[in-house]
């Protein structure tokens, strides 16, 4: 916050949220959220769903008003600027809706006008948002016949149509079939190598936001219980690197090198056979030389730290207990 | 694109593009309602039963044009008349005009909910307001429409009857006539949007609506006499004076209590506008009539005397109005 006062001009982060809290009545939907998004990097909010993750973006889109704390959109208050905030964040809502009696194009074009682009340009500009999004045949087809897939890809051309440099996109890979998931993410992650749009991405769906997102925000009943990158994240929860080794028979020599290598703090075994080596650095590369050296057929070297799904499955599992203690409370 | 945009931004806030979101609202809702079924439906309803009044009206003014020919305004006649039971045209607008109302009023903004188009809108560079102020006037304006297209046909067909060219004062009743139905099919509509703010669900909100209606118009007198018999019961006989002056209250206090609701007042309104005649729209006691010269009333002093009901119903419009506009600004966008 210190830096806009004076010297060169930075750059305003994308979004920056400060001690950002949403109450309703005795709940607290966003509690304390610090969060900050520089630009042109994709942020994937990641939480089970009720976690607060819609309540914060309609709080950056001005949409809700927070109970304390602050939101900055480009260096912009969403309450006191809603329109302008609005102008240059393209909002895709969590189970989008369209007007079913018009077509595609026509929902466009409402939006369009909605976002004052000229007429003259409007004709062009919804064909090539259709194309981007793969649905130019259908274009002229009334949306109630529309796929909620469809639904979806349309919804992410209505948030593109107002060339944003910030698209919010809110669950966007829910009832989408698999190819569609990574069409889509291609194209968020497309938008912000090609055009340097800033994307912040929510979803409960670890892989979809661990494949195509810069960092990751782990948001739990409210709280942001962690941020970063994934390895940062696999930091913070864990100091340690934990390295899964397998080989063929029986693990007794396999032990005894464990035993021997250094830098190895614990060695526990698995159920499938294998071993669980926790460790200061990454000793990959010294194990599997160890190993081959010994002449010992290398089945399995993986590093488990890395996996977001552990420590997705632990942040939830500590916040899910958090949850059961209050409610029995 | 974006390099314009910051340039936008970058000087004083962009308040000239900013503002007349609610034009674009509007324009994309008019052209919903004149596309919609529901338009075509009513607007023939309406058509058909004014074309229904004003045949009737104008062949009893046939019948007794022999007699009438001193009187005033005979093209007004027309919409005020009424014979064979068959209810005249300012009447039938008083009782069907409500349903324009709140046909495009009862769905405007819970369709946008469970549509889940409401979040997609709001999230547009528009002003949260424009939303509802858009759908406020595509619907008066579509009610506008509709009945300055009615009256004028029926008009047509009404001269076409009874050839009688009206004078440019019988023009001008028409007119404030048109403009008063206007204002209050324009409060169901305040309604209407109302319940659509308040009633998530529009097959909820649309019996609602309904509700108000047919209490507000068939069953007002009911009620309204009911309460004021309660009140101030009317005596038997009048002999004496005592008597007299409690059947004056209680018909004072039905009169008043009636005036709550915006089709007595628009009724009585109707009435003074289009009928110089009339001089009171309250009880007029025959003492107070004798030797009262019938001298037909100036149109400025028609406008005059149903100034306060006019007031009325605009204020309960905007009053209406006001609910629905700060209860959506206070709802949250999600469901």
């Amino acid at each position: 916050m210190t830096d806009t006062a004076s010297g060169p001009p930075t750059p305003p982060p994308a979004v920056e949220t400060i001690g950002l809290t949403k109450r309703y009545g005795e709940k607290v939907a966003v509690d304390n959220l610090n969060l900050r998004i520089a630009k042109g990097e994709v942020f994937g909010l990641l939480g089970p769903n009720g976690a607060g993750k819609t309540t914060t973006i309609l709080m950056l889109l001005g949409l809700s008003e927070p109970s304390a704390g602050e939101a900055r959109v480009d260096g912009l208050d969403p309450t006191r600027d809603a329109i302008e905030v609005k102008r240059r964040v393209g909002y895709l809502p969590d189970s989008v809706g369209f007007y079913e009696n018009m077509s595609a194009r026509q929902n466009l074009e409402y939006t369009a006008d909605l976002n004052r682009i000229a007429r003259s340009v409007r004709t062009a500009s919804i064909s090539d948002t259709l194309a981007a999004v793969g649905l130019s045949d259908a274009a002229d087809r009334m949306v109630g016949g529309y796929s909620r897939g469809m639904k979806q890809r349309l919804g992410v051309a209505d948030a593109l149509l107002k060339s944003p440099s910030i698209m919010m996109l809110d669950e966007p890979t829910v009832n989408i079939d698999p190819e569609g998931v990574n069409e889509l993410l291609a194209l968020v992650r497309s938008l912000a190598d090609d055009r340097d749009v800033t994307v912040l991405l929510s979803s409960h769906l670890l892989h979809q936001v661990q494949a195509v997102c810069d960092r990751i925000g782990i948001f739990v009943a409210g709280r942001l219980v962690a941020n970063g990158s994934i390895d940062e994240l696999a930091r913070a929860l864990d100091d340690r690197i934990v390295i899964e080794v397998g080989v063929e028979g029986s693990g007794t020599e396999l032990r005894s090198i464990l035993a021997s290598m250094p830098g190895i703090t614990s060695v526990t075994s698995a159920d499938d056979g294998n071993f669980l080596v926790a460790a200061d650095a990454d000793i990959r590369t010294e194990l599997a030389a160890a190993i081959f050296a010994a002449g010992l057929q290398l089945q399995t070297l993986a590093r488990r730290s890395a996996e977001l799904d552990a420590i997705y499955g632990r942040y939830f599992d500590t916040a899910a207990a958090a949850d059961e203690k209050s409610e029995a409370s | 694109m974006s390099r314009v945009q910051e340039a936008m931004g970058g000087g004083p806030r962009p308040s000239a593009a900013s503002r007349g979101g609610w034009r674009i609202v509007a324009r994309k809702e008019f052209a919903d309602h004149l596309s919609s079924a529901r338009f075509a439906i009513l607007v023939l309803i309406l058509g058909l039963s004014g074309l229904a009044a004003v045949n009737s009206a104008s062949s009893e003014i046939r019948e007794v044009a022999g007699e009438a020919t001193g009187a005033p305004s005979i093209f007004l006649f027309l919409f005020t008349v009424a014979p064979d039971r068959i209810p005249s045209y300012f009447s039938l607008v008083g009782f069907i005009g409500p349903l324009l109302g709140i046909a495009f009023g009862f769905d405007a903004i819970n369709s946008e909910r469970s549509q889940g188009t409401l979040p997609r809108l709001v999230s547009q560079p528009i002003h949260r307001d424009d939303v509802i102020t858009g759908k406020f006037v595509a619907g008066l304006g579509t009610i506008s429409l509709a009945i300055v297209v009615l009256t004028s046909v029926v008009a047509g067909f009404g001269l076409f009857r009874i050839a009688v060219v009206p004078s440019s004062g019988d023009l001008v009743r028409l007119f404030s006539y048109v403009l008063l139905s206007i204002i209050y099919v324009g409060f169901w509509l305040a309604l209407a949007i109302m319940l659509s703010v308040v009633v998530r669900r529009a097959a909820t909100s649309v019996l609602a609506g309904m509700a108000a209606w047919l209490v507000l118009t068939l069953f007002s007198g009911l009620i309204f006499g009911a309460i004021a018999q309660a009140i101030r019961p009317a005596p038997d006989t009048t002999d004496t004076a005592l008597e007299t002056e409690e059947l004056l209250a209680n018909a004072r206090l039905e009169l008043a209590l009636q005036r709550i609701s915006p089709t007595e007042l628009y009724n009585e309104s109707s009435q003074m506008i289009l009928n110089p005649q009339l001089r009171s729209t309250g009880i007029v006691l025959s003492n107070q009539l004798d030797r009262a010269i019938p001298d037909p009333l100036s149109v400025e002093q028609s406008l005059l005397l149903v100034w306060p009901q006019v007031t009325a119903i605009v204020a309960g419009t905007v009053v209406v109005f006001t609910i629905a506009f700060v209860s959506f600004m206070r709802q949250e966008v999600r469901a």
